[in-house]
């Protein structure tokens, strides 16, 4: 049985559906890449795994963490849950610290609610979590307040905070998007060797698919709210059968190439993501796709083949570009 | 208006969801303190507010209540700093003991606002729901009954006196309270560190405590100056209308009340008074917009 197991999983705000059925499943130690353009669901789907939807927001389905369903349980319970055994990693480190608290006393925060430790503990554990996340002096940097440090530090010490507890998955929502090019890497490295050292499995996602088959065993990509595809890192990246996961990969090998011959132009996805609620009916991307038939007007059902699932009418199976050039 | 009824508080936000950073070192927050004229000028009226309250009520330079029919409407003298009242009462210790009871109906009247506004307000922010529009509406009742009604009714009631004017200011402010905590704690709860706390596996209560209210105290700190300043003005009012304090006991506005009979004899009777009340009021304003500035880092830089 999978660890963290998705079925299903709706989030409605109102009459407008944001996520869409989204099949999912995370095992014991496993990477999963989550892929797909801004406004396709990601966030939405991580934050409704931990349920921390926000107000206005409905999750209706299943998220089993080892069996146990989490959409069901008791508020209390998922406080319970999350921090010691999921934990987060946010986009905004900027953001998701608390400008009146000490560095130490955040990242021990985790270990009182969940461990009970002591205030003075909890701060001595934060000195240790500091140095896993290579602080070179991280007595001092306990003491500190978040404004006194950079944007890598910051997300570094969020890194420590979410693996304070060992949880058995990390939800990372981008988290190296906000940085700095020149930190990316090594916040990236960082959560890479950590996840690695704890066996703890990772839901990373991600617009970069660069990062995301660097570091991930699997890939799912999520567009207007839906699983389109998913499969191992090898089989999507070196074969997309989706029309949308193609176009992404295009635009993102484009980009390498790009930077060794300038003047190029940038291939892109034709068109936008649509607003939530502003998707075709049928297949969400059919209005961007070049590759639309009649049948996408109804909303394609997902086809299971060995390790990799599908949602296309007509998908990709020879070589042809699915791009249009950008003029 | 006329009766000390503040304006409903839009929310004290600094535009965007971005909370507001607040100073951290704190000598340096002292220093900007005393170059912030408004804080400074009410830091001041407000300590010579207080002493002069604390100092009546051990010693004042005559009894405010002796009576010298003998030197009755006597002006500015030496012996008699601001002179003499129509019963040869001194003005100046007057003035002092009438501090009291201007701090004694300040601080009670925004210690019940807040005491009912403050919960209420961050029960309507955690329960937006029907329970927050509950909460909310009722808020707005409260502030639909004005406070010299509620006065006038609580002393037909109980009798005038310093407790139904505490009563009745105290009563009217609880909506502003509800207003002001509600929409400043809505924006700590939006942020993303209350989303992270909550990653954390953190609790409602306990993120109200550690997240919510460190974060929106400095508001209601400077809210709380700025109602003082009002509550202090709305007892004048009262007192002024023989809803409050009653004679012959000292308050700004019972002084006030009587000296508009000699206001051809006497008319620094009038001006006395009234210059307290103003420097009071002036002065917990400016001590409460101090805060307000001061909170707001950015406007700084």
């Amino acid at each position: 049985m999978p660890l963290l197991r998705v079925r299903d999983l709706s989030v409605t705000s109102g009459s407008l559906t944001l996520v869409n059925g989204v099949n999912l499943e995370v095992n014991a130690g496993e990477r999963v890449g989550l892929i797909g353009e801004s406004g396709s669901g990601k966030s939405l789907t991580a934050l409704a795994i931990a349920g921390l939807l926000g107000e206005g927001l409905r999750a209706s389905g299943e998220v089993s963490l080892d069996g146990e369903d989490l959409v069901a349980a008791t508020e209390r319970r998922r406080c319970e849950v999350r921090g010691s055994r999921i934990a987060m990693v946010f986009q905004e480190p900027m953001s998701a610290l608390n400008p009146t608290r000490r560095i130490g006393d955040q990242v021990g925060e985790t270990l009182r609610i969940h461990q009970g430790l002591s205030r003075r503990s909890a701060e001595k554990a934060a000195v240790d979590l500091l140095r896993r996340v290579e602080f070179a002096d991280p007595e001092r940097y306990v003491r500190m307040y978040p404004h006194e440090l950079s944007g890598g530090q910051r997300q570094r010490v969020m890194i420590a905070s979410a693996i304070s507890c060992d949880p058995e998955v990390i939800l990372a929502d981008e988290p190296t998007t906000a940085l700095d090019v020149t930190v990316q890497r090594r916040v990236l490295d960082l959560l890479d060797r950590l996840v690695d050292e704890s066996g703890c499995a990772l839901l990373l996602i991600a617009h970069d698919l660069a990062v995301v088959s660097e570091v991930c065993d699997r890939v799912v990509t999520m567009y207007g709210g839906r699983v389109v595809e998913s499969g191992s890192v090898a089989q999507i990246i070196d074969d997309p059968h989706h029309p949308y996961t193609k176009a992404l990969l295009a635009t993102s090998k484009a980009l390498s190439v790009a930077e060794t011959s300038l003047g190029t132009s940038l291939p892109s996805i034709p068109g936008t993501v649509p607003n939530a609620g502003q998707f075709p009916r049928g297949c969400p991307f059919r209005d961007r796709c070049d590759r639309r038939v009649e049948a996408c007007v109804e909303v394609p059902p997902t086809l299971v083949r060995d390790t990799r699932t599908l949602a296309c009418w007509n998908p990709v199976v020879d070589d042809e570009p699915v791009l249009e050039e950008a003029p | 208006m006329g009766i000390g009824m503040p304006p409903l508080d839009q929310p004290t936000t600094t535009g965007d969801n971005e909370p507001y950073v607040f100073e951290v070192a704190r000598g340096r927050g002292w220093r900007r303190w005393l170059h912030n004229p408004s804080a400074l000028i009410g830091s001041i009226i407000v300590v010579l507010v207080v002493a002069s309250a604390l100092v009546s009520l051990v010693w004042t330079p005559y009894s405010p209540l002796a009576v010298d029919p003998s030197h009755a409407l006597s002006g500015p003298s030496l012996r008699h700093l601001l002179g003499t009242d129509e019963y040869g009462r001194d003005v100046f210790s007057r003035l002092m003991a009438s501090s009291q009871v201007a701090l004694f109906v300040g601080v009670l009247s925004v210690l019940i606002a807040t005491a009912v506004g403050i919960p209420a307000g961050l029960l309507a922010a955690e329960r937006r729901g029907a329970t927050g529009q509950v909460v909310l509406r009722l808020a707005d009742i409260l502030y639909g009954f004005p406070a010299l009604l509620a006065a006038v009714v609580l002393a037909a009631a109980f009798g005038a006196s310093k407790s139904t004017v505490v009563l009745a200011i105290g009563i009217s402010y609880i909506p502003v309270f509800v207003r002001v905590t509600r929409s400043n704690a809505l924006v700590v709860l939006n942020s993303e560190y209350v989303l992270a706390a909550r990653a954390y596996g953190r609790r409602p209560l306990a993120i109200m405590r550690r997240h919510v209210i460190p974060n929106i105290m400095t508001t209601i700190i400077a809210q709380m100056s700025l109602l003082f300043s009002l509550a202090v003005l709305a007892e004048t009012a009262l007192d002024f209308l023989g809803l409050g304090t009653a004679p012959p006991a000292a308050s700004w506005g019972t002084m006030l009340q009587s000296s508009q009979n000699y206001l051809g004899n006497d008319p620094l009777l009038t001006v006395w008074p009234s210059v307290a009340i103003v420097l009071c009021v002036l002065g917990f304003s400016l001590f409460g917009d101090g805060i307000s500035e001061l909170r707001d880092v950015r406007g700084h830089r």
